[in-house]
């Protein structure tokens, strides 16, 4: 656990690498820079650095504008403010015109110290998926972190990230390039596929070890991409194990899940089951009491699992 | 009649223990928003002992005076409030931040008795008075309605919107308190977004400004007894007060604003509150790690 990075531990690292390499570069923060640790940037390139205070509305508007000057702009603050707060303002003058402009979103999910329901962001996916011309990406860990920065540092167009809080071992390979669209498959398997992302891959892939300790042999794919979604992985899902399962650190409705079900209800014919947030409201807690409270623990998630294949499943069954 | 004296004395000292409470629950609980808390301690104090009219019996008496903390993340001053004023039970404080508590990290209206309603995301508060404000005037109540900002809060457009509101349409049952306390969460409110000159910009929205030290009783006394007397315009009372004051190794800096305490920092944050060594012995031995 000890040297392990969160996905946030690389914002300021890699946004000073980007704006070495590039100068059209610009961060802009809404009073949050010491919890995103920006503040590397702010340090290193205080002229490109725009401290709007707590003004999230403002700030997005305001990286629109700087954008059309020809600037990269990098606007950040926690999901739930940039996606709630400030909704109407990403969808008018950032994804409605196309503009070059990177929402940078902390404190993904129910991860968010013990802050609880208000600074929890169930909706933010939903949200920012639903609106036309963005581009939606949960990385994994720290490694896909820097990847997707990159991406979004050299495409033009909106697109939002949405960035873990806590450590998290490396699961992409050292090679890995992001592709919007793709997905990496972290362990093979026929039996059921377990979609997922973000920060409960942890107790996604140890509930795929306790299921293979059962005879079941789950396939975990990491769907950091959530739009657009990797179809063809869902497809694949769908017509070599037939049954799907997704895991949100979000509400069911607007999630992967959603996304997942759109693909599989139009396109691809399986089955589905949903684990997530079931449409409540969030809490104050630790990860770990989160994580039992919403019944998102490696053993809930291995039951529900098991609960979705039925009684009579046997390993090695052909999809039913 | 209890004298002048004797009143202010007993508000400092609710005051000081509004602060301890605040300690021990956030100090005990692992980490919290401690700065913003304490600095609102005695505007708390005489708001509930002095100023407010209030039923402790009754929380949700129709006539009540109502309060809103805008900048939601202090609500351990305000939780801590509501158990000295009798609204919720004193023993409901140690469970601070626990996932099924009805004191959660940010307030929320419906789970906790006196919470009028629910912040954390900041710049909303005054909105909401503005409603109870207009809804008192509608069913010719005369109940009153304060509302707690931060300095820092203060950036958020919805703040102006709601000034700009209240002030034409003359709200005077309205007051809001601008806790002055200097720091926002990354740094300095005058290099983060400064607000100066703070009293001008009220006063051309329409607002009667009272300004005030924050930690003087007696000056808040008088500070919203000259609002209650305003007649035909909203009142804010720009109170200058101290992030994290009273908890001494953090107080005046940014970094009060979140805090985690070591068992060192708690005992000698409670010591210098005046907490008696078995007070102190017991917050030591029921506080938890902040995992
Ligand atoms: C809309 C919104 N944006 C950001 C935050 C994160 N946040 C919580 S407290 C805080 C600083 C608040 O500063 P201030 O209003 O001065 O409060 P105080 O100093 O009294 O603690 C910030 C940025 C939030 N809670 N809500
Ligand atoms: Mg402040």
């Amino acid at each position: 656990m000890e040297n392990q990075l969160a996905p946030r531990d690389v914002l300021g690292q890699t946004l000073i690498e980007l704006a070495e390499e590039d100068s059209s570069i610009a961060v802009l923060d809404a009073d949050f820079c010491t919890a995103s640790k920006i503040t590397a940037f702010r340090d290193r390139f205080p002229d490109r650095f725009i401290q709007v205070g707590i003004a999230e509305q403002n700030m997005m508007s305001m990286a629109a504008g700087l954008s059309t000057v020809g600037f990269t702009c990098f606007a950040s603050t926690i999901c739930a403010f940039c996606s709630r707060r400030a909704c109407d303002q990403v969808m008018t003058s950032i994804a409605l015109p196309n503009l070059n402009v990177k929402i940078i979103g902390l404190y993904a999910g129910l991860f968010v110290g013990k802050n609880g329901a208000s600074h929890q962001s169930l909706e933010d996916i939903g949200i920012m998926r639903s609106m036309a011309n963005m581009t939606v990406v949960q990385p994994l860990d720290a490694r896909e972190t820097i990847q997707v920065l990159r991406y979004a540092a050299r495409h033009r167009g909106p697109m939002y990230m949405r960035i873990g809080r806590d450590p998290l071992p490396q699961y992409v390979p050292d090679d890995y390039v992001f592709r919007p669209g793709g997905s990496i498959t972290l362990r093979p398997g026929g039996d059921v596929a377990l979609l997922a992302y973000g920060d409960l891959m942890p107790q996604v892939m140890s509930a795929a070890e306790g299921l293979a300790s059962k005879g079941i042999q789950a396939r975990v794919v990491n769907m950091s991409s959530l739009k657009p979604i990797d179809e063809e992985a869902v497809r694949a899902a769908a017509r070599e194990t037939g049954r799907i399962v997704t895991v949100d650190n979000h509400n069911i409705f607007g999630g992967l899940g959603s996304a997942v079900a759109e693909v599989i209800a139009e396109k691809a014919p399986a089955r589905l089951r949903r684990i997530g947030v079931r449409d409540v409201f969030g809490k104050s807690g630790t990860n770990a009491e989160m994580l039992a409270r919403f019944h998102l623990r490696a053993d809930d998630i291995e039951k529900e699992v098991r609960d979705f294949l039925g009684p009579r499943f046997h390993a090695g069954n052909a999809p039913g | 009649m209890e004298s002048e004296m004797e009143k202010i004395r007993k508000l400092e000292e609710i005051a000081n223990r509004i602060r301890i409470h605040v300690v021990k629950m956030i100090g005990c609980s692992g980490i919290g928003h401690a700065g913003g808390a304490v600095s609102m301690a005695e505007i708390l104090s005489v708001l509930y002992f002095q100023e407010m009219r209030l039923d402790p019996l009754r929380p949700d008496w129709d006539d009540r005076d109502r309060f809103i903390l805008s900048k939601g993340h202090g609500c351990p001053a305000l939780y801590a409030t509501l158990a000295e004023a009798g609204i919720i039970p004193m023993d409901l404080l140690p469970t601070l931040h626990e996932t099924e508590s009805p004191l959660q990290m940010h307030p929320e209206l419906g789970i906790c008795p006196g919470i009028e309603m629910s912040t954390g995301a900041l710049g909303q508060g005054l909105s909401a008075g503005i409603g109870m404000a207009l809804g008192a005037q509608w069913k010719r109540k005369d109940f009153r309605v304060y509302v707690l900002i931060g300095d820092g809060e203060s950036a958020e457009g919805q703040v102006w919107e709601a000034a700009m509101f209240a002030g034409h349409r003359r709200l005077d049952n309205l007051t809001a308190i601008l806790d002055y306390n200097r720091f926002s969460l990354t740094g300095r409110v005058e290099k983060v977004m400064p607000l100066e000159p703070l009293s001008d910009k009220w006063t051309a929205f329409g607002w009667h400004v009272v300004r005030v030290d924050g930690h003087s009783v007696t000056g808040l006394i008088q500070a919203f007894r000259l609002a209650r007397e305003e007649k035909g315009r909203p009142t804010l009372i720009v109170a200058d007060t101290i992030k994290g004051r009273g908890i001494s190794y953090v107080e005046n800096t940014a970094s009060s604003h979140s805090i985690s305490m070591t068992a060192t920092e708690l005992a000698g944050t409670l010591r210098e509150l005046g907490c008696s060594p078995g007070e102190i012995e017991h917050a030591v031995s029921v506080r938890k790690e902040y995992r």
